[in-house]
């Protein structure tokens, strides 16, 4: 039977609080370091705060996931175990975790502890999230934005663990995990320094005329009109011109958000047990605005009501919203 | 931590001309006679404001990191001048400046007054309101982002601190504010 958990992000200890207060069943979080994969400048948990939140979260019966989801360099597992480590002492409820290294470390050392496999490690296949829970004990998977829910329904049945989707938020379809396009601009990896298009390396500049345009390393990767809505300066949700499409065009993805409201009883139907909302970047005012919506929207369902979400577009990605592969693979 | 402290203004680029208001309907300008006027006006609240703000949000500072020493302007380009903030904790610099007496600003935000405002206190989302392109931003990001991540960590609401420090008339400025705001919102609804 599937819970209809509310998985819920948390950047900093305020947006943590606001999360629990909207009525998250839990909050992910992570350090402020290379082991999570929102490394951004001034948000996240020294190991204190982290302390402080997991009190104020178990206080209130609401569960903390610690995001160790990124991928250590070569020889270099030191900082990712004393993070699982600290994770332990503090009492955290599970690990989410991509690298295999840092899950076999978790389940050899803190054998107890709850393994969650992140949506970076790209399972997608009943054989590989087998995989992860005969050799590490993972309890539940994070499945990648591309399966659609009759998929995500037989995958349910040929797994032995739980399934958490994304319900709203960025909107990844690369294969998370393995996207090195930040890299080979900035020299950053997504996927072992957390980060993806590091402010340092982001540029806005404005034209007389009101056209924005957003530069990474240098590279302009979008240019919006005056009246244009704006994304993310990620190279995926770039616009690019090619020899039959010189006008430029979104070739990898477009500037918009993933919003499951409208799915969210074929969602746990599918036996879907957890539903995670995306954005530790973001702001509280997001935190509250969208956790308090899915708080509402799943406990009509679980009450046998319609859900009736509150309007969210506004916080959505270029103001645009979509069901992607959930609804459809001819989305776009 | 020792407490915050005022600095002296910092230099100015004489001759710059700030004044490049990029949001639909703002009033630009802010740089003759009435806003010299008007920012010898704000001053001294400014300097109280900031002075209690970082003694009692202390904290903030931390996430700033290197950027306590960013010079931030923050143009609320339907007010007669611009703000500039270094958040140093030992020297710290809130002060209004004409548009064309700005200093040279490491990172710069612009946004119409009510919605920076709202976004200091977290009732607006700043990705959202950059989405809309109601806010603008230019210069170091990374310090922009700091700012932002820092400000949004601050538990309860700088705004109302602010208006708590003069009294039932603060707080019915900041009420009238907010409602005018209210009505002016596009998108996202005002709880």
């Amino acid at each position: 039977m599937s819970l209809a958990e509310l998985i819920c992000p948390a950047g900093t200890p305020a947006a943590l609080r606001t999360a629990v207060d909207a009525g998250a069943d839990a909050v992910y979080c992570g350090f402020q370091d290379a082991t999570n994969a929102r490394n951004f400048p001034g948000l996240n948990f020294t190991p204190d705060e982290l302390a402080e939140a997991v009190i104020y979260a178990h206080r209130k019966g609401t569960k903390v996931l610690l995001a160790l989801n990124t991928y250590p360099p070569a020889g270099k597992v030191d900082l990712w175990r004393q993070a699982a480590d600290l994770g332990v002492r503090h009492g955290v409820d599970a690990f989410i975790v991509a690298d295999m290294g840092v899950a076999d470390y978790i389940a050899r050392t803190h054998p107890g502890a709850r393994l969650h496999l992140s949506v970076q490690a790209a399972a997608s296949s009943p054989e590989a999230i087998r995989y992860y829970c005969e050799n590490f004990g993972v309890r539940r998977v994070v499945l990648p934005r591309i399966l659609t829910i009759p998929e995500i329904r037989q995958i349910r049945k040929e797994i032995p663990c739980e399934i958490e989707t994304f319900i709203f938020g960025n909107h990844g379809l690369m294969v998370e995990g393995r996207c090195s396009l930040t890299n080979y601009l900035t020299g950053q990896s997504t996927n072992m320094d957390g980060v993806c298009s590091p402010a340092s390396d982001v540029e806005y500049t404005r034209d007389a005329d009101g056209t924005m345009s957003s530069r990474l390393a240098g590279f302009t990767i979008d240019r919006f009109g005056p009246e244009e809505m704006a994304g993310y300066p990620t190279i995926c949700k770039g616009r690019y011109t090619a020899p039959n499409r010189p006008e430029g065009y979104y070739a990898f993805e477009e500037p918009v958000s993933l919003n499951l409201s409208r799915l969210l009883p074929d969602l746990i139907d599918a036996g879907v047990h957890a539903f995670k909302i995306e954005g530790r970047q973001r702001s509280k005012n997001y935190v509250r605005g969208v956790v308090t919506a899915f708080r509402q929207a799943v406990d009509d369902i679980r009450a046998g009501r319609a859900a009736n979400i509150a309007d969210l577009v506004a916080l959505t990605e270029g103001q645009k919203q979509t069901q992607g592969a959930f609804e459809t693979k001819k989305w776009r | 931590m020792p407490e915050p402290r005022l600095a002296a203004p910092a230099p100015t680029l004489a001759g710059k001309d700030a004044a490049t208001p990029g949001i639909a309907g703002a009033t630009p300008n802010g740089s003759g006679t009435v806003a010299r006027l008007a920012c010898l006006l704000v001053q001294p609240v400014l300097s109280r404001i900031v002075r209690r703000i970082a003694q009692r949000h202390t904290s903030l500072f931390a996430r700033l990191g290197a950027h306590q020493r960013t010079d931030f302007l923050i143009d609320a380009v339907d007010m007669p001048f611009a703000l500039h903030l270094r958040p140093d904790p030992q020297a710290l610099i809130f002060r209004a400046v004409p548009r064309n007496a700005a200093p040279a600003a490491g990172a710069v935000i612009r946004g119409r007054f009510l919605l920076l405002l709202e976004l200091v206190d977290s009732e607006e989302d700043g990705d959202a309101a950059f989405f809309s392109r109601d806010l603008e931003v230019s210069g170091d990001t990374e310090a922009v982002v700091r700012l932002r991540n820092a400000l949004d960590d601050v538990e309860g609401s700088i705004a109302e601190e602010t208006a708590n420090m003069f009294g039932a008339p603060g707080r019915a400025v900041l009420a009238r504010l907010r409602r005018g705001y209210a009505t002016q919102s596009k998108g996202y609804p005002a709880r």
